[in-house]
């Protein structure tokens, strides 16, 4: 287990220009705390990209590439085929990708990646959005999510589909490892990274990234939003390994999705029958959970 | 030929095959491929020397173009030479990363089967492809024969990783004519290739003592920086082709001329311009027009970025009228490489007549008939009769 006193005081990431209470530059930060100073970061354009590395501001103190929004998969293939074939094994190549880079476009090069078994880290960071380009809906913005291009309306309430489920699609590929994670669960996030440099092959983590900017919360929520998807059942911690999965927190009780909900902008508009709605969705999602992956424990 | 191995050997390949060959002689040591005809023989002939270890390599089955180039890059950034091939729509699918490599110095080589592009759709060979990629920022050959393909692989990693250039360089054969014709090739001996083509050292990978951003972002007050040093790059690169050419020559007797070959264009009246397989053919028209004693003569532009612009302003001087054979074009305007010649011209003082002739679009064969064609039109200008100046050759109607 990762403990906060053995972690190097090492910064790998600092001097960033994201939004404040933005939970994307902890992730990088802790991240690579973890995997140390012998790690190649690929970034596709996103938030990430444009809040470290501009020239001539770099932000890495490890070597970093900047990349096309489709390709950083593949990408990540390239440098870890380039460094075994120079003999190089004591090295680290890490993608982080934003929801949009990672479900949507960059998709394709992800599951041939995976499907491939190449060696390599791959970080989702999901603020739920399209952030970078003024917060428009991808294919991971939560279904009820008020965006620039889904806007709420008289005739709509927002995003009318559900998030995709990224995880699913990763344990479809019989990835080596998987995970969900959350900003607000750093020592869960950071126990994930370690399991990651131990295992060869394609390690896959999703992590969501609370967005004040975009979601509509104060900065200093960032961390309590995080636990409050959780805790209402909206996102999840869990693990797939050796073919099985793992919940990492199992709430005994669900909160009410409206607790999670009244907080953001991005739902103000959202009537009670919505919310019913995103509750029921959810209530659907955990009986599958349940059904899944929870019922060798009722047993 | 002897049984010296430094001297290689001889083989009956296709196009396809001795590009595969000459890959395998530069010992790329990460190769990204996805397969598309014509192209697709150099996937298969390389994934049979990795099956059987007559090529160390790591061979990564990409599951698109773009990620073909997104792996080349990759792998080029950790310090790898890499190698990659594709096709028409294929190359059309990675420009977006065509970008990202030549601006980054990625010296990365690719050989491109030229085919034409959809719609309508058609499998078979035009240079349409390639040259819309011409402002992607990467070094364009063309070449001739399987002999030249090999051959130019070669001189590509030479040319792409020069310390002057690092820019990456496509290697392009045109489809079936080129791609699919067997022809006899000799293949160099790996030690000669290996004393002409070092190991690559990049200057441009990563480096953990020593950690680098690359691909970053450049905003408004540095990125025209790194454009104008690219121009810069493709400048010089002009002189090192020529450098490889004749260090390639001394070394394995074969020269190729460098950006451009001219073929009995000494006293020569009017000239075509090719690229290309068409080259091969206009040699033979020639040859049989300079016997009946017509002053005609031939230029194979082997390279279209950088392009000759000097060159042409010479040979402007010295010719009554020229032909530029393309094949492609430019819809709403003319053929790529005519407009380039012409704006060449445009500085040089008297300007000779030029016709472009738009020629083998999608396959279509382009006869020896069709070049006595054009150079009968040439003379015809050349003497004052009126010619349109775009003209497409071997039209149904």
């Amino acid at each position: 287990m990762v403990k906060a006193k053995d972690l190097t005081d090492q910064e790998y990431l600092y001097g960033h220009k994201a939004c404040p209470g933005c939970g994307l530059g902890t992730i990088g930060r802790l991240a690579l705390k973890i995997l140390g100073e012998r790690t190649i970061v690929a970034l596709p354009a996103s938030c990430m990209s444009t809040v470290t590395t501009i020239y001539p501001q770099m932000n890495y103190s490890v070597p970093s590439l900047t990349m096309a929004f489709a390709g950083t998969a593949a990408l990540l293939t390239g440098m870890s085929a380039g460094l075994k074939a120079q003999g190089i094994t004591d090295a680290y190549v890490l993608g982080m990708a934003g929801d949009g880079g990672t479900a949507d476009i960059g998709l394709q090069a992800l599951s041939g990646a995976v499907e491939r078994g190449d060696d390599f880290i791959y970080i989702c960071y999901d603020n739920e959005a399209y952030m970078n380009t003024g917060v428009q809906r991808s294919s991971l913005t939560p279904i009820g999510a008020h965006t620039t291009n889904s806007p709420a309306g008289t005739a709509s309430y927002g995003k009318e589909k559900a998030k995709k489920n990224l995880f699913e699609i990763m344990i479809a590929h019989r990835i080596p490892y998987a995970a969900t994670a959350s900003s607000a669960y750093p020592y869960d996030f950071m126990n994930k990274m370690e399991k990651t440099k131990r295992i060869k092959g394609p390690k896959f983590i999703h992590i969501m990234c609370p967005c004040p900017t975009g979601w509509g919360f104060a900065s200093d929520l960032t961390v309590e939003i995080g636990k409050l998807a959780v805790e209402t059942g909206l996102w999840y911690l869990a693990e797939y390994e050796n073919g099985k999965v793992k919940m990492n927190v199992v709430p005994k009780n669900l909160k009410p999705v409206e607790e999670y909900l009244k907080k953001q902008r991005r739902f103000r508009h959202l009537t009670a029958e919505n919310i019913q709605m995103v509750q029921e969705h959810r209530d659907s999602e955990w009986r599958l959970i349940r059904e899944k992956w929870l019922s060798s424990l009722k047993s | 030929m002897n049984n010296n191995p430094k001297d290689g050997n001889l083989d009956f390949l296709n196009g396809d095959e001795a590009v595969a060959y000459g890959a395998r002689l530069c010992r790329p040591q990460v190769i990204a491929v996805y397969p598309i005809t014509p192209q697709t023989i150099v996937v298969e002939k390389i994934s049979e020397f990795v099956a059987n270890n007559e090529m160390t390599c790591e061979y990564i089955h990409v599951e698109s173009e773009h990620s073909a180039m997104c792996a080349a890059m990759g792998a080029s950034l950790v310090g790898a030479r890499a190698f990659t091939a594709t096709s028409s729509q294929g190359l059309a699918y990675m420009h977006e990363m065509l970008h990202y490599v030549s601006g980054s110095r990625f010296p990365i080589v690719m050989m491109n089967a030229n085919r034409t592009l959809a719609a309508p759709w058609n499998i078979f060979g035009d240079q349409r492809d390639s040259l819309s990629q011409r402002d992607t920022g990467w070094i364009q050959a063309y070449v001739e024969n399987g002999q030249e393909a090999l051959d130019m692989i070669i001189q590509a990693y030479a040319i792409a990783e020069d310390d002057r250039v690092y820019t990456p360089v496509m290697v392009n054969l045109d489809g079936f004519v080129n791609t699919h014709t067997f022809e006899l090739v000799h293949i160099p001996a790996q030690e000669e290739v290996d004393a002409f083509l070092p190991p690559f050292k990049s200057r441009n990978a990563v480096d953990f003592h020593h950690p680098r951003s690359f691909c970053m972002t450049a905003s408004t007050e540095w990125n025209m920086e790194f454009r104008y040093q690219q121009q810069e790059a493709m400048d010089r690169a002009r002189g090192v082709i020529a450098e490889v050419d004749k260090g390639f020559g001394d070394r394995f007797g074969r020269y190729y001329g460098g950006m451009v070959e001219e073929i009995r264009c000494e006293d020569a009246e009017v000239v075509l311009v090719g690229m290309g397989s068409v080259v091969g053919t206009s040699r033979i028209v020639v040859d049989r027009l300079r016997e009946k004693g017509f002053k005609v003569g031939l230029v194979k532009l082997r390279f279209y970025r950088p392009f000759p612009r000097e060159y042409f302003k010479g040979l402007s001087r010295r010719v009554k009228a020229m032909g530029v054979i393309d094949r492609d074009i430019s819809f709403g305007y003319e053929g790529a490489v005519a407009s380039d010649i012409k704006s060449a011209l445009a500085g040089a003082g008297a300007v000779p007549k030029v016709i472009n002739f738009i020629a083998g679009i999608a396959g279509r064969d382009i006869t020896k008939e069709n070049i006595e064609g054009m150079y009968d039109k040439l003379f015809n200008f050349a003497r004052g009769k009126d010619e349109k100046e775009m003209q497409f050759i071997g039209l149904r109607w």
